[in-house]
């Protein structure tokens, strides 16, 4: 499995690890069948991402897809945050091998997922903002 | 401080520097083609044919039951493949062999199975073992030939080997075994314990990588692997691997020498480690029997982390090991062998292998001891499943 070195980075030294006791939006993806968990936590003040965490369990590509993808949403206002898409953290990663691109769909389903959290804790039907929730990621049915 | 531990010793090994030495000539002056006929050419033959003695003293065989191959997996293809299309032909259609053998093997009977034959995969034990009574009683007279392999390439376990052997010889049937992680641990001696055919790599026990042997006792029939020139007695056309079965033949000799007294100094480090590490991590277990177990094998469950992070982070630290992960088996389902001896996926995802050798210190072994459970913590701490 070969790996770029912003894959090995994120890895090595994963950035907004942990969880947010009082998050506004939490989110769980995949399965620990598919050997992939991701958690993201958000914490969320005046429209914009103040705070976000993740706990992942799985392999190298999974944890540096949600790494970066922490990173890429902190700080930037829920509508940014909510155009997040795998192909992006693909190209922040400079690419991943074929087998681990379902770690970037989960990265991204995974925000998802929090997001959700977030608008129904609000009252709010989550569907017109992030879409159909995939908790799984399918790849093992695929096969 | 960070080190160097290379501990995957069943995935490949070192060349030793005896082998190395063995085979430069081979590679420099000595190029000659075995099958010709001036000097150059008949000290390559007698090399080759000194490298099938080796072979064969190794395993109780002789020279003439040695066949080389290009790995391990050829043999095991050959053995299969030809032994199925003899038996075919008398209507034998039924190969029996268990559901925890390498790929090799597997697929090699996958092929089979879609050529017409009816596969018997017999179950292992939770512990990784099959019986010999299990093969007896999974014999019938559509049997063509029973495959196990002598030891389990992830959890180390051996099987019954003679007792299988003899089942098999009882009832008339063909016998073979993959020995490619056995060879150079224990002690093998075909005719004692009835076996037909077994395959050996040579990059397992310090010889170079493409480099195998196949061993068939006389009188078992063989198709042709690869038709073309003269080699190995017209079984296997194409020019000789002169320098590596050179290699194989010294290595063959230095696995099969001292094999008690050097295995029960690798079976104290390796149980130092295993034990070391059973106790500084919870929820941690062996899997794999631990008696009948290849002496430098440890292969063990960390609940709650992933085989792959845990490799890359040994990595980071300079250790080398493997994992039973989906992740790192190239599929998505972990390995097949931890599957057969019942360990659920999430269990399965969390494996370490780690096989040491002769040269593992105990420096090494501490390092280990220091780094795993370092590891598994800091996993263990980003993980989403893990509840301490």
């Amino acid at each position: 499995m070969l790996y770029s070195d912003k894959v090995m980075d994120h890895f090595a030294n994963p950035r907004n690890v942990g969880e947010i006791a009082d998050a506004d939006g939490v989110g769980e993806v995949g399965n620990a069948k598919c050997g992939d968990i991701m958690k993201m936590f958000l914490k969320i003040k005046d429209g914009k991402i103040e705070d976000v965490k993740f706990k992942t369990f799985g392999c190298g590509a999974a944890i540096a897809t949600s790494s970066i993808a922490t990173e890429m949403i902190k700080g930037k206002p829920i509508e940014e945050a909510l155009k997040l898409t795998n192909k992006a953290v693909i190209e922040a990663l400079d690419g991943l091998p074929p087998a681990k691109i379902h770690c970037s769909v989960l990265a991204e389903q995974a925000i998802k997922a929090a997001f959700a959290d977030y608008y129904t804790k609000k009252g709010i039907d989550p569907e017109p903002f992030v879409g159909k929730i995939e908790t799984d990621c399918h790849a093992c049915d695929t096969h | 401080m960070k080190r160097f531990v290379y501990a995957d010793n069943a995935a490949t090994t070192k060349i030793s520097p005896a082998v190395f030495d063995a085979m430069v000539p081979y590679l420099t002056e000595q190029y000659g083609n075995p099958s010709s006929i001036y000097s150059i050419g008949r000290d390559a033959r007698k090399a080759i044919e000194i490298a099938r003695q080796k072979v064969a003293a190794a395993i109780g065989a002789e020279p003439t039951e040695i066949y080389f191959t290009g790995c391990g997996t050829e043999s095991d293809n050959w053995a299969l493949k030809s032994t199925a299309e003899l038996m075919g032909q008398k209507g034998k259609n039924q190969i029996i062999t268990t559901n925890f053998e390498h790929h090799a093997v597997l697929h090699t009977c996958e092929h089979l199975k879609r050529q017409g034959f009816e596969i018997i995969y017999l179950p292992v034990d939770s512990e990784g073992y099959v019986t010999a009574e299990q093969v007896k009683n999974a014999i019938t007279e559509k049997t063509a030939m029973v495959s196990v392999m002598y030891a389990n390439n992830e959890i180390g376990t051996i099987q019954p080997i003679s007792e299988i052997g003899q089942v098999c010889r009882d009832a008339g049937v063909l016998f073979h075994t993959d020995a490619v992680q056995a060879v150079g641990h224990v002690e093998i001696d075909v005719k004692a314990q009835n076996i037909d055919m077994l395959s050996l790599s040579g990059h397992k026990i310090h010889a170079p990588k493409g480099v195998g042997a196949l061993f068939v006792r006389k009188g078992v029939r063989m198709v042709n692997f690869i038709d073309g020139g003269a080699q190995e007695r017209n079984r296997r056309g194409g020019t000789e691997n002169l320098a590596s079965i050179v290699g194989l033949g010294v290595a063959m000799e230095m696995a099969a020498a001292g094999i008690a007294e050097r295995m029960e100094k690798i079976r104290q480090k390796r149980d130092r480690l295993i034990d070391g590490i059973l106790s500084a991590v919870p929820k941690t277990r062996l899997n794999g029997g631990r008696e009948r177990r290849l002496a430098g094998n440890v292969n063990i469950s960390f609940e709650a982390v992933e085989g792959e992070a845990l490799l890359l982070r040994l990595d980071m630290m300079g250790i080398c090991g493997s994992s039973g992960s989906a992740c790192t088996s190239g599929s998505l389902d972990p390995s097949h062998v931890l599957m057969a001896i019942g360990l659920p996926h999430e269990i399965a995802h969390g494996s370490l292998r780690l096989s040491i050798n002769e040269e593992t210190t105990d420096a090494d072994i501490d390092y280990i001891l220091e780094c795993v459970p370092r590891v598994i913590e800091t996993l263990r701490a980003m993980s989403p499943i893990w509840n301490n």
